[in-house]
């Protein structure tokens, strides 16, 4: 009982310190996601991120809402679910709460703007590091389709605007396809 | 009553944004500057510019701040929940589903072919947000300082492995620091 309430207390710490941070919306939360509840808890493994990353992305509404919910689950079920959603919305809550009486004042102030612009800096190398990890890990497999689907996705993506929920589509399609060529070739 | 009219609103708005913040923000402008005239044009441009500036999924700062103008701190609850009530049922029913079945052969072949892609959206987000850190906003040229500083925390992530939010806090505070 103890235990799953402590818990509960780290789920909702970690989700809304995860939240205070989030600048750039979106993705931005994935990297920090798997730097907590990867690494530092092992509460869930590299390739269970991933795929929470493209439900998150697949379902409607916040990115960084629908992570949380997903991860919640994992970790405590419905109420491990309700618990990251409040962890991730009262910091934005309160902080726009606070700021929305003086929103303009804040819009235009030098240091307010210093520091975010560095905190955005900050955020580029942390997702440029998780890239980085996270694409080696695919190469260091040595698998042709894996690899080519990074790269493809990736020219697809940044190059020719392709609509993110079709890539998805696609991209699930492919692995199954690869699957059952795969299953028929042992046969 | 206003109360429901933001629920009802945000409902909406949570339930057809599907791929995050950038689908929401037409979304938010439709309901908030057009169907109610909440906003007007340039508070919904001051909202957005201040969602890139502070941490949180800006439909959820959007929500806290058309609720809190429109009703204080109410109607900023309104419209949060309102909000967060679509992806709430829909993504833990999805979560049920990813749990129960994803041991099955045919759905661990459809999460393979995800799983490069996500990594490929990441890094296309990456793309953009690094150009949004380091480039100048007047002519789209490199600012070294703030190149310098990518590089510098990057090394340092790369080698140390420390928390990221030490590192964002760290960095906002040189570029502080440096900017007085």
């Amino acid at each position: 009982m103890r235990d799953k309430a402590r818990r509960y207390l780290k789920l909702f710490l970690t989700t809304f310190e995860i939240s205070a941070f989030t600048f750039g919306g979106g993705f931005v939360i994935i990297p920090l996601m798997r730097k907590k509840f990867v690494e530092e808890m092992k509460w869930i493994d590299d390739d269970e991120m991933l795929d929470l990353a493209a439900i998150a992305q697949s379902s409607p509404g916040a990115i960084a809402v629908n992570a949380s919910i997903l991860v919640g689950y994992k970790t405590g079920g419905v109420p491990g679910a309700l618990i990251s959603i409040l962890g991730t919305i009262i910091p934005p809550f309160i902080i726009i709460s606070v700021i929305s009486h003086f929103y303009i004042a804040f819009r235009n102030n030098r240091y307010v703007s210093l520091v975010m612009e560095g905190m955005l800096i900050g955020v580029a190398a942390v997702i440029a590091d998780l890239v980085i990890s996270m694409a080696w890990d695919v190469i260091r497999k040595k698998r042709l389709t894996p690899f080519l689907m990074l790269v493809v996705s990736f020219i697809l993506v940044e190059f020719l605007d392709l609509n993110i929920i079709i890539l998805i589509l696609l991209a699930g399609l492919i692995g199954y396809v690869d699957y059952t060529i795969g299953k028929r070739r042992m046969r | 009553m206003i109360y429901l009219e933001l629920l009802w609103s945000f409902i909406q708005i949570g339930l057809f944004s599907i791929g995050g913040g950038y689908a929401a923000m037409p979304l938010i402008q439709h309901q908030a500057v057009e169907v109610h005239s909440w906003l007007t044009m340039q508070e919904f441009a001051d909202i957005i510019t201040i969602s890139e500036m502070t941490p949180g999924p800006i439909t959820i700062n959007s929500a806290t701040f058309v609720g809190i103008q429109v009703a204080g701190v109410t109607g900023a609850l309104a419209a949060t929940l309102g909000c967060i009530l679509p992806s709430s049922i829909i993504v833990t029913l999805l979560a049920f589903i990813y749990y129960r079945f994803k041991g099955l052969e045919a759905v661990q072949s459809v999460l393979k072919g995800l799983r490069p892609a996500i990594i490929a959206l990441i890094a296309s987000a990456g793309i953009s947000l690094f150009k949004t850190a380091i480039l100048i906003k007047e002519n789209g040229g490199i600012e070294p300082f703030a190149l310098i500083l990518f590089i510098i925390a990057f090394i340092i992530l790369r080698k140390w492995k420390p928390s990221p939010i030490a590192v964002m806090a760290g960095v906002g505070a040189i570029r502080l620091i440096a900017g007085l």
